[in-house]
């Protein structure tokens, strides 16, 4: 059971990394486009050189 | 992706000065002669190709720093350090694509975007402590006992506190708002079961309890913010188009100044100004013309198709478009005294006083809320009697708060109605209000205005044939001197038949009558019968004459161009049994001819806006549910009259704030197609209904019979809120 003491904080330190990447993508409005985002993954165009 | 997502940012940034200190900023824009970053608007653009395309175009064009589109929006933002968009639309034409220019300043994007994103937030947190809290939960619940038990309730009630009193915010703040008014809304209950749920959670878990309530009232949490997020986006993609069609017209007028000519915002005409029309602009105020004739096309105000002539001490309307000659106007009354501004105005009122219709998701929470409250408040009662354990009693009726909760309910309309809105939205179809959708439902009559509505209110010429061939070379030559609309489809058709124009001398247009040239030594002219000594004949279509200096002048006939898709869309909406007529302020025999083209039984010609009004009121009275489709100034009060109201983009702003719903495209067709929608709409919101009615039926007496543990209450809520999400899916 000691286990639990370690794997809590760990499963709880995972979900929070989780969340302040949501978080730190949402202030980068990562979401205001999600339609263009979705369509510019088949443009080829910054596959090689990513845009500057 | 995050590079240029960081971009997006910085070039956003850049411009949020100028939609804090807008009208300044905009004067000092002004002066310097083009502002920092233009947005076009582009309508038609639909995948990763157009991105491309457009982007690269944009890029590559000298003086162009950068440009990103927004597909969603569907939007180019150009960073172009004096650049104007006139100079940038025909770069993007030029591969194909239709742009609009469109105003900053009447973009107030930032605070929308704001609340989406606060939501946002709040899904995110709630979400992640629901994931947590669910894992030890699933402990519990599958016989941690004593001390684990009591650790895995105090973890959880340490995310679960934080997580309710940030992400319930906009419940608890909606709740006491309602109840301050002495209201009972939907979120009363939401936020009584929050509270109780988490209080009763401590109580358990200080006092080593067997059932803690965190999960259930964290998942509560996300499953409402993510209905409200829902209903949000709706209104967020219609409040932002809407704005989008009121920044299409770029609010500029031309003062005349000693120094020469300035442009200034409208707002700040006065009267007495003196500005300056070019031909084909919009007026931008009342007043009257000071220098200067032309012709003048009041179709949007009046329903006429064809232009008036108009010379010095002419009063001129806002709104109205100058076709011919250059004008200066003498402003009389601007901004907000403009006719045009007190009509928005007026319609405003008659909107508010239309009389609130109800949507179907208010009248279930009416009924729903008081019955909630009595549901727990009976159950405590009971239960407190029968046992005389107050405990136990809370318990229960915390229990049924939070089976009962409306998870389900909230979630029915909006996820019905965003999927919806999303699929007229995909097919150039707007819509303003949210209860416009069920409004669209009940309609069993279709009423057309005609002139830019069911027609273009663009020109075309009927036929050539009048027109002798040697004849054809010179029209063509004179037409395509001339701005004037009539000319344009004269040179329309003669360019599609092959014609090349011959060579004139001397053209001159004379505003407002026509345009003349030396051919061959002789004057020929194109413009009024009077100007050219012609007999009038019947004013009833729009015509135009060619003189050839000898013989009879010929006579040039032109009708209004059908709009694409209108004999479709009048042919299912006759074939699906609705009642379809037609009202227009245009001659009779306008309006029989294209009655008659497309099969409209009813119809009434030289209409009078107050008529139109009333016509509707009338349709009403019969118990119908009429749906008016009109443009025009003319029609705005009976699209306030109308049970539900549609006008297409080309429509002046007032016609459109008094509509319902905004037709994106030219097309006719969606509008057909919007009312099957919204009946296979109505029908699922309904079915929605009933299925989180089956679930409190099987739900409820379970939970005020005491049997109702944390587990039952997560897996229910979960089940109704998923199957009335998927119900709404079909709809896509």
């Amino acid at each position: 059971m000691e286990i639990l003491g370690l794997l809590i904080p760990v499963s709880l330190g995972l979900g929070g990394l989780g969340l302040l990447a949501f978080i730190w993508s949402l202030r980068g409005r990562q979401y205001d486009d999600p339609k263009g985002d979705a369509e510019r993954i088949l443009s080829p165009e910054w596959d090689d050189h990513p845009k500057p | 992706m995050s590079d240029a997502a960081l971009h997006d940012h910085d070039a956003r940034l850049s411009a949020c000065p100028a939609c804090d200190a807008a009208p300044l900023a905009q004067r000092i824009a002004g002066a310097r002669g083009g502002q920092e970053e233009v947005i076009l608007s582009l309508p038609t653009i639909h995948c990763a190709t157009c991105i491309t395309d457009v982007e690269r175009v944009l890029n590559r064009h000298p003086g162009v720093r950068d440009a990103r589109v927004n597909l969603t929006l569907r939007r180019v933002i150009v960073d172009a350090p004096g650049l104007t968009a006139e100079e940038l639309i025909p770069v993007v034409e030029s591969i194909g694509y239709e742009a609009h220019e469109l105003d900053p300043a009447a973009l107030s994007a930032s605070a929308a975007d704001r609340q989406g994103r606060d939501i946002l937030m709040r899904i995110g947190v709630s979400g992640f402590a629901m994931m947590n809290i669910m894992i030890l939960s699933v402990a519990v619940w599958s016989g941690a006992e004593d001390a684990t038990r009591d650790m895995f309730h105090w973890i959880s009630g340490a995310i679960a506190l934080p997580t309710v009193a940030f992400a319930g915010q906009p419940f608890f703040s909606s709740a006491w708002r309602a109840l301050r008014h002495g209201r009972l809304g939907m979120d009363v209950p939401i936020s009584l079961a929050l509270i109780l749920a988490s209080a009763i959670s401590v109580y358990e878990t200080l006092h080593s309890g067997h059932h803690a309530y965190f999960d259930a009232a964290v998942m509560l949490c996300f499953f409402l913010l993510i209905g409200r997020y829902l209903d949000y986006r709706t209104r967020a993609v219609a409040r932002s188009a809407a704005e989008e069609l009121t920044a299409l017209e770029v609010p500029r007028a031309f003062r005349i100044t000693p120094a020469g000519d300035e442009p200034v915002p409208v707002a700040e005409l006065r009267p007495g100004d003196l500005i300056r029309i070019r031909p084909g602009a919009r007026i931008p105020a009342d007043g009257e013309i000071a220098e200067g004739s032309s012709e003048i096309d009041r179709s949007l105000l009046t329903g006429e198709s064809i232009p008036v002539p108009a010379g010095p001490g002419f009063a001129l309307s806002a709104g109205e478009a100058n076709l011919t000659g250059p004008l200066v106007m003498r402003v009389t009354a601007a901004g907000r005294d403009s006719s045009l501004a007190r009509l928005t105005a007026l319609v405003a009122a008659a909107e508010s006083a239309r009389g609130h219709y109800t949507g179907l998701a208010d009248r279930a929470s009416r009924l729903y809320s008081p019955l909630v409250h009595l549901l727990a408040f009976c159950s405590f009662l009971g239960w407190y009697l029968t046992t005389h354990d107050l405990r136990l009693a809370v318990n229960v009726a915390a229990a049924v708060l939070i089976i009962t909760c409306p998870c389900a309910l909230g979630l029915a309309v909006p996820a019905v109605i965003t999927a919806a809105s999303g699929r007229l939205f995909r097919r150039g179809m707007l819509i303003k209000d949210g209860t416009a959708l069920e409004r669209l439902a009940e309609v069993d009559a279709v009423v057309f205005d005609k002139t830019g509505t069911l027609t273009l209110g663009v020109p075309q010429l009927v036929s050539l044939d009048p027109i002798p061939a040697e004849a054809r070379l010179v029209a063509l030559a004179l037409a395509q001197g001339s701005g004037h609309p009539l000319s344009q489809a004269l040179a329309q058709a003669l360019v599609d038949a092959g014609t090349e124009p011959a060579a004139l001398a001397d053209l001159r247009e004379v505003p407002g009558y026509g345009i003349s040239g030396l051919w061959q030594g002789r004057e020929v002219r194109l413009g009024r019968a009077d100007w050219l000594g012609a007999e009038h004949g019947d004013a009833t279509l729009s015509a135009s004459w060619l003189s050839l200096g000898q013989g009879a002048p010929i006579r040039l006939e032109f009708s209004d161009r059908l709009r694409p898709g209108a004999e479709t869309c009048v042919a299912r909406l006759l074939g699906s049994g609705r009642r379809v007529m037609l009202l227009s302020g245009d001659a009779a025999p306008v309006v029989e001819d294209l009655a008659r083209r497309l099969g409209i039984a009813e119809w009434r010609a030289g209409v009078t806006p107050v008529e139109k009004a009333e016509a509707l009121r009338r349709l009403r009275q019969e118990g119908l549910h009429p749906l008016m489709v009109g443009d025009g100034l003319n029609d705005t009060a009976a699209l306030t009259e109308a049970h539900v109201s549609i006008s297409p983009a080309s429509a002046l702003d007032a016609a459109r704030t008094a509509s319902d719903m905004v037709l994106m495209g030219s097309d006719l067709a969606p509008v057909a197609e919007a009312l099957e929608l919204a009946r296979s709409a109505r029908a699922r919101i309904k079915e929605n209904f009933a299925i989180s009615l089956i679930y409190n039926i099987v739900a409820v007496p379970i939970a005020i019979a005491g049997f109702a543990t944390p587990l039952m209450a997560a897996l229910a809520m979960s089940l109704s809120s998923i199957s009335v999400t998927l119900n709404a899916l079909r709809l896509r």
